[in-house]
């Protein structure tokens, strides 16, 4: 099962920083999974929580979060916002018994696609390890 | 120690006598409090200005018709404030609307008590409450949980009012019967009771006897928590749960902190395309409709669980009999826990959510 396993990782990468980072990653040549699905948004506060808890339920087997690191985000302050609606959703997935393991957030700059790549692959072996979602057979949610 | 009026009536009807002076004297526009109805049973809040109309307020009556705090934030700016007398439940979450900007502690004499709990909506509406009123009263004044009243009531350690102009001591007092004892908390109270003619004493609420009810309360609390397993049964146990929810958002409608006039689970980011549902259909080979419901509470948990200050209502209304209460304030309670955020008790501190520190959660994001 493992074996035949390609988990796919919704990737919400803010334009400023990591979507940047990891097109840096592109244009260098260096390769990295393609279990990601990046979409690009304008910051990482742009993350409304529903959306990870939708797509967590829509069968995604884990959701990325990129941004700039605290202190650089190209709006001021929006990745300290991103920074406690994570913890306040890991929080809440705990509390109701789903994987929180399934839910990252990485600070990556637009300088850092080494990072982008070191970041994505290690998380698609980390969810390839877990396993499939199971919400992704279950029609009832 | 603590400034203390007393009013020789029983606890009810001295309140009713300095609402009425509050009223006669000018002192405030209305006097917002509950008021029975012909109908045995049943009592609804009201906002009165006639004070011949008070004959008929039953101010500490033990039911919530609906969240008092939810209406307070309708009343805009007056000139002269309005007197409301509620529980400490309602004046928590009128604390947290006022932090949202949904309400105006200045509009207020804010009266609540310490409180010994409420009866169900379904005693009420099988006309139960009445009858059970007197045998409610000498549980309180002997300081124990009355038997009908709810189980988020039995869990609930913050009977004691925070932010109450004047707190009546209800719970506990063996002299309700002939003794209306009100604590002034604030210099509003005090300018307040100028003239009316009555006693001042020093006097606090019995400390020990606040323990032990306190005690016991959080001891329920815990054993209703625990009852709820779902942080150890996956996404099934999830399911399980939720899975009666028929998405009424009944729980959403009675909740004070639930003020959004057009909620998010309402607009039409939810509604069903058919495009949306055939790809859901080719990955799944079936959808439950309606859609989304398990995602509407988890959604309304991450929007306002900090605040849930465990008043009940959620799951009074549900008709699907899920202990939305519990599992709000369960959860509400582990999350605000991670900023040291208390709901209802100081209308300066902030919403989690709105702020923030630079230097938190340093090593998050960064592996």
């Amino acid at each position: 099962m493992a074996t035949n396993f390609l988990p796919k990782i919704v990737s919400f990468l803010c334009k400023w920083c990591t979507y940047s980072g990891a097109d840096l990653a592109g244009t260098s040549r260096m390769k990295y999974p393609s279990t990601i699905l990046p979409i690009r948004v304008m910051c990482s506060s742009r993350v409304n929580p529903v959306f990870i808890i939708k797509s967590f339920f829509n069968g995604a087997d884990g959701i990325l979060i990129g941004g700039c690191h605290p202190g650089d985000c190209h709006y001021q302050s929006g990745n300290y916002h991103t920074r406690r609606r994570f913890i306040i959703l890991t929080k809440i997935f705990e509390s109701l018994g789903l994987e929180s393991e399934r839910l990252r957030l990485a600070w990556i700059s637009a300088a850092e696609g080494a990072r982008f790549v070191k970041v994505t692959t290690e998380f698609t072996e980390k969810i390839t390890k877990l396993g499939e979602n199971s919400a992704k057979k279950n029609i009832f949610v | 120690m603590d400034q203390v009026l007393i009013v020789k009536n029983s606890a009810e009807k001295g309140l009713i006598e300095f609402l009425k002076f509050l009223l006669e004297k000018d002192r405030v526009s209305g006097v917002f409090t509950l008021i029975k109805t012909k109908k045995q049973d049943d009592y609804d809040y009201a906002l009165i200005t006639e004070p011949e109309l008070l004959k008929d307020a039953f101010p500490l009556h033990p039911f919530l018709p609906v969240n008092a705090g939810k209406i307070l934030s309708n009343f805009t700016d007056l000139k002269k404030p309005v007197v409301a007398v509620i529980k400490p439940c309602e004046l928590r979450s009128f604390i947290e609307l006022v932090k949202r900007t949904q309400g105006n502690l200045e509009n207020f004499l804010l009266i609540s008590f310490t409180c010994g709990g409420a009866f169900t909506f379904s005693d009420t509406v099988e006309n139960k409450t009445d009858t059970l009123l007197s045998d409610y009263w000498t549980a309180v004044s002997n300081a124990n949980d009355f038997k009908n009243i709810r189980s988020t009531c039995k869990a609930c350690d913050n009977f004691i009012p925070m932010n109450a102009d004047i707190t009546v001591s209800l719970f506990g007092n063996k002299n309700i019967d002939s003794s209306c004892k009100m604590f002034l908390n604030s210099e509003k109270a005090k300018t307040m009771v100028k003239g009316f003619d009555t006693e001042i004493l020093e006097d606090q609420l019995d400390k020990t006897q606040i323990e032990k009810i306190s005690k016991r309360r959080t001891e329920y609390k815990e054993k209703l928590f625990n009852e709820i397993k779902i942080q150890d049964t996956g996404l099934d146990g999830l399911i399980d749960e939720f899975g009666k929810c028929i998405g009424c958002h009944a729980c959403s409608r009675v909740c004070p902190i639930c003020y959004c006039v057009l909620c998010d689970f309402e607009s039409s980011t939810y509604d069903d395309s058919s495009s949306m549902l055939e790809s859901e259909l080719n990955r799944k080979g079936g959808v439950r409709l309606p859609t989304d419901t398990v995602l509407y509470q988890i959604g309304r948990l991450s929007h306002m669980s900090f605040s849930c200050i465990g008043c009940g209502q959620c799951t009074e209304v549900c008709p699907v009999n899920i202990p939305v209460s519990v599992i709000f304030r369960k959860i509400g309670e582990k999350v605000a826990k991670i900023f040291d955020y208390i709901p209802g008790k100081d209308v300066a501190e902030q919403i989690p959510v709105t702020i923030f520190k630079e230097e938190e959660f340093t090593t998050l994001g960064e592996d």
